[in-house]
């Protein structure tokens, strides 16, 4: 299949291994990736901060950018973002309408229906839950809400990481309660964020885990910022990356956090 | 506002400053919806309080656990909640003629109908339907909208008692606090915490009292049956109004509410407008979500309905006051109006991971939690860019728990988003610069165009260097610092991802990402 990548706005900055990961895999399962350059981002922030007019401009580009997998010129489109799939399958379209643009409105649905999270991309389109991964640590795995909640992406990313060899899938207490990023609620509510966020690394921290996962890079950003200040052992990583990890090529984190925290591969 | 003056069976207030004052009580405001600092700062208040957070966490778990249980056995659940969530909108659309009908049915049957704009409005009726009585004491069924009218304090004023008798409710009024859950009123309050108000405020408790939830049931109990039985007028709200009966119905889990709509001679019902349903068999469907979804109950203990009088049986002398307050503008709005959907079964609040932390106070309105976020600012209106119910709509991380739980199928998390924009719009409108709208314009410029996003990107350097070897920044300078508050920041990459990519597939000449021939990277 020939599959557009975005790549989302924080991860291309910011977290770039989580797209270089998205595309080693669909390499390796033997697809094409493509990266339209166009893109920036998707207009979330925007709209949960209520700028929804200043949104618009923003899908527009993105809206543009992907608009040729309607004339097939991509199979579909993959975002490895829980929360980004999730604005733009439920609220670029009611962004458009709002600001009068109907036509983009259509266009947005239109691209939308072809967007897919990496987790839906692999099972529901390539039919993939074994995508050849090897990663021998001890893994939990943080749901983020809005692949949960707005998506439905369900049991997915866990049949995909139970999947994968060598690994130690375990269950993360309160698994659905939000980690309080919310986006800039983090900084607006900073106080109410801290102590969700309190909570959420201290269930992370009693699974004994030596990695936690999701599939949003912003709602890692903000657990791991949150485990680095405590000084953790544990280290955070894309839903991704940890699929990416092969025996031959084995996954190593590319954020400069602190050293102690890169996974050492293990040997047997 | 007063206190509760020359109300019998009371100890003598206490001034607001007195140490003796339980902390992680909220004094009584003069608006009810409207009060406190804005949600930051109210939050971080509270935040300070363990032992609320503490009552909180154990009682909402609780909760939670109960209601997914009892949801889970319900095979039809999804389907029940489509059909109560459409027939809300059903009633929305039609409000006007489904108020007329009510109206129709309930004075029929012997009722009385009053019409009221806003609180001012009804708290005048409520007073002088009681004053034509005669009688200068009232007990009441636990009611949200006489909470939001502030009533009781308006009756103080007006030298009438009027005494709570829902427990809960009971010993908020005792603590001479403000409600902190849309169920449970003193979900704030633990056990200790209760026999120390009762101790103190209540004029006789057993002795030897315990805080065991039974023993003190029980001196709640005695407390009441006085006022139960010399009671000759009661007000309560009501859960639904059946438009094409004119009946009311309350439900309740004590009793209290059975007693206060059965025995008194006089019955004033004050209602928001929006609590009407088409019909009496519509009932079917809400008393199978409200239960499970408030209580975590198949069925609740008490549900009282009546219909306008029945000669010789219950009070002779009924009365329904329709509040409006706010809700016709609410209506207004086709997106906002969905709030109106509510039927207050406060599950969005069980769930809701910011409530669970802040507790109710914080919201400064008797409707906290992600309901109270969403009806509050559309009932107030704002009253420009320091009212602190415009902080409402950003109480939230948008996880959506909410949604899941609501019964009625209310897409909080798109209203808070919509609610978000018209603050935004408001000062965009005002011609008020704010930082964020600053910081938004810059973003929007930035992200609009992929050249323009790529530039930004190289000036992502600063930032590493602050991180230095160490690989990641443990303090941000203002705004940023609500971050590094609690969190780091990692250093960003030396490499983007789209040079990675520009590195790694030089081939990529794919016809639909030509950047026409133009590389800015």
């Amino acid at each position: 299949m020939r599959i557009a990548l975005a790549a989302t706005c924080i991860a291309d900055a910011m977290f770039p291994s989580a797209p270089i990961a998205t595309v080693k895999i669909l390499e390796r399962l033997g697809h094409t990736v493509v990266f339209p350059k166009e893109q920036t981002c998707c207009g979330q922030m925007h709209i949960n901060t209520g700028f929804l007019d200043k949104a618009v401009p923003v899908i527009e580009n993105h809206v543009n950018t992907f608009a040729p997998v309607l004339d097939n010129e991509w199979d579909a489109i993959v975002i490895p973002s829980g929360s980004c799939a999730g604005a733009i399958r439920h609220q670029q379209a009611m962004t458009c309408t709002r600001a009068g643009k109907l036509e983009l409105a259509k266009t947005a649905t239109a691209v939308a229906a072809k967007t897919y999270e990496l987790s839906e991309l692999l099972i529901d389109v390539l039919g993939v839950t074994d995508v050849g991964a090897y990663f021998p640590h001890r893994v939990t795995f943080h749901p983020t809400c809005h692949s949960m909640r707005l998506l439905r992406v369900g049991d997915r990313p866990y049949q995909l990481l139970k999947a994968v060899e060598g690994i130690d899938l375990v269950e993360l207490p309160s698994a659905d309660q939000c980690c309080g990023f919310g986006g800039t609620f983090a900084v607006k509510n900073a106080d109410t964020s801290s102590a969700m966020l309190a909570d959420k690394v201290s269930n992370i921290e009693s699974t004994g885990a030596r990695v936690v996962s999701a599939g949003d890079y912003s709602c890692l950003m903000h657990i791991g910022g949150g485990l680095n200040r405590k000084k953790s052992d544990v280290t955070t990583m894309h839903l991704a990356e940890i699929l990416a990890s092969t025996k031959e090529d084995p996954y190593q984190p590319s954020q400069p956090w602190d050293t102690s925290h890169v996974i050492e591969v293990a040997t047997k | 506002m007063s206190t509760f003056l020359g109300i019998p069976g009371l100890r003598k207030t206490q001034p607001a400053h007195d140490p003796n004052i339980l902390p992680g009580t909220a004094p009584i405001p003069d608006e009810p919806l409207r009060w406190g600092q804005d949600f930051p700062h109210a939050a971080r208040e509270a935040l300070k309080n363990e032992q609320m957070r503490r009552n909180l966490g154990h009682a909402t778990a609780t909760i939670r656990a109960k209601r997914a249980q009892v949801v889970g056995e319900a095979p039809d659940w999804e389907d029940l909640r489509d059909t109560g969530s459409q027939l809300k909108i059903n009633t929305l659309a039609a409000l006007p003629a489904l108020l007329e009908q009510f109206e129709t049915n309930f004075t029929a049957r012997g009722g009385t109908v009053h019409w009221a704009r806003d609180a001012q409005e009804a708290n005048e009726i409520v007073t002088a339907l009681i004053k034509a009585t005669g009688e200068t004491e009232v007990v009441k069924v636990k009611s949200m909208a006489t909470q939001e009218i502030g009533l009781n304090e308006y009756l103080a004023e007006h030298d009438i008692a009027a005494y709570e008798t829902d427990l809960a409710e009971l010993i908020v009024q005792l603590g001479e606090d403000m409600p902190s859950h849309i169920l449970v009123p003193a979900i704030h309050r633990n056990r200790a915490e209760i026999k120390d108000i009762f101790l103190r405020r209540m004029e006789h408790t057993p002795e030897g009292m315990t805080d065991a939830p039974r023993e003190l049931a029980m001196a709640a109990r005695e407390h009441l049956r006085k006022k139960f039985l010399a009671a000759k007028v009661a007000i309560s709200g009501a859960n639904f109004a059946a438009a094409d009966t004119g009946t009311l119905t309350v439900v309740e889990s004590e009793g209290n509410g059975r007693m206060c709509l059965t025995l008194p001679e006089t019955l004033i019902t004050v209602m928001g407008i929006e609590k009407i349903i088409p019909s009496f068999t519509d009932l079917e469907v809400f008393m199978q979500l409200l239960p499970r979804s408030s209580t975590g109950e198949r069925m609740n203990p008490y549900t009282s309905l009546w219909t306008g009088v029945t000669p010789g049986d219950g009070p002779q002398n009924v009365h329904i006051v329709l509040v409006d307050a706010g809700r016709t503008k609410a209506l207004a709005d086709d997106v906002g109006r969905a709030a109106l959907k509510c039927i207050r079964c406060s599950a969005c609040l069980n769930v809701c991971p910011v409530y669970e932390r802040v507790g109710g106070h914080a919201y400064g309105s008797v409707y906290p939690g992600p309901i109270g976020a969403i009806l509050t600012p559309q009932l107030t209106g704002s009253t420009g860019h320091s009212d602190p119910n415009n902080s409402l709509p950003f109480a939230s991380s948008l996880c959506g728990a909410c949604f899941d739980a609501c019964p009625v199928k209310i897409d909080i998390p798109s209203l808070l988003v919509h609610l978000r924009a018209r603050v935004v719009d408001e000062d965009k409108a005002a011609h008020r610069p704010t930082g964020w709208g600053a910081a938004m314009s810059a973003a929007s410029y930035v992200m609009a165009d992929s050249k323009r996003f790529a530039l930004a990107e190289k000036g992502t350097g600063a930032l590493r260097a602050l991180a230095g070897k160490k690989g990641y920044v443990a303090k941000l300078p203002f705004p940023a610092n609500g971050w590094t508050q609690s969190r780091d920041l990692p250093a960003p990459p030396k490499e983007t991802f789209r040079q990675w990519w520009d590195r790694t597939h030089p081939q990529d000449s794919d016809p639909a990402t030509q950047n026409n021939g133009d590389n800015n990277e």
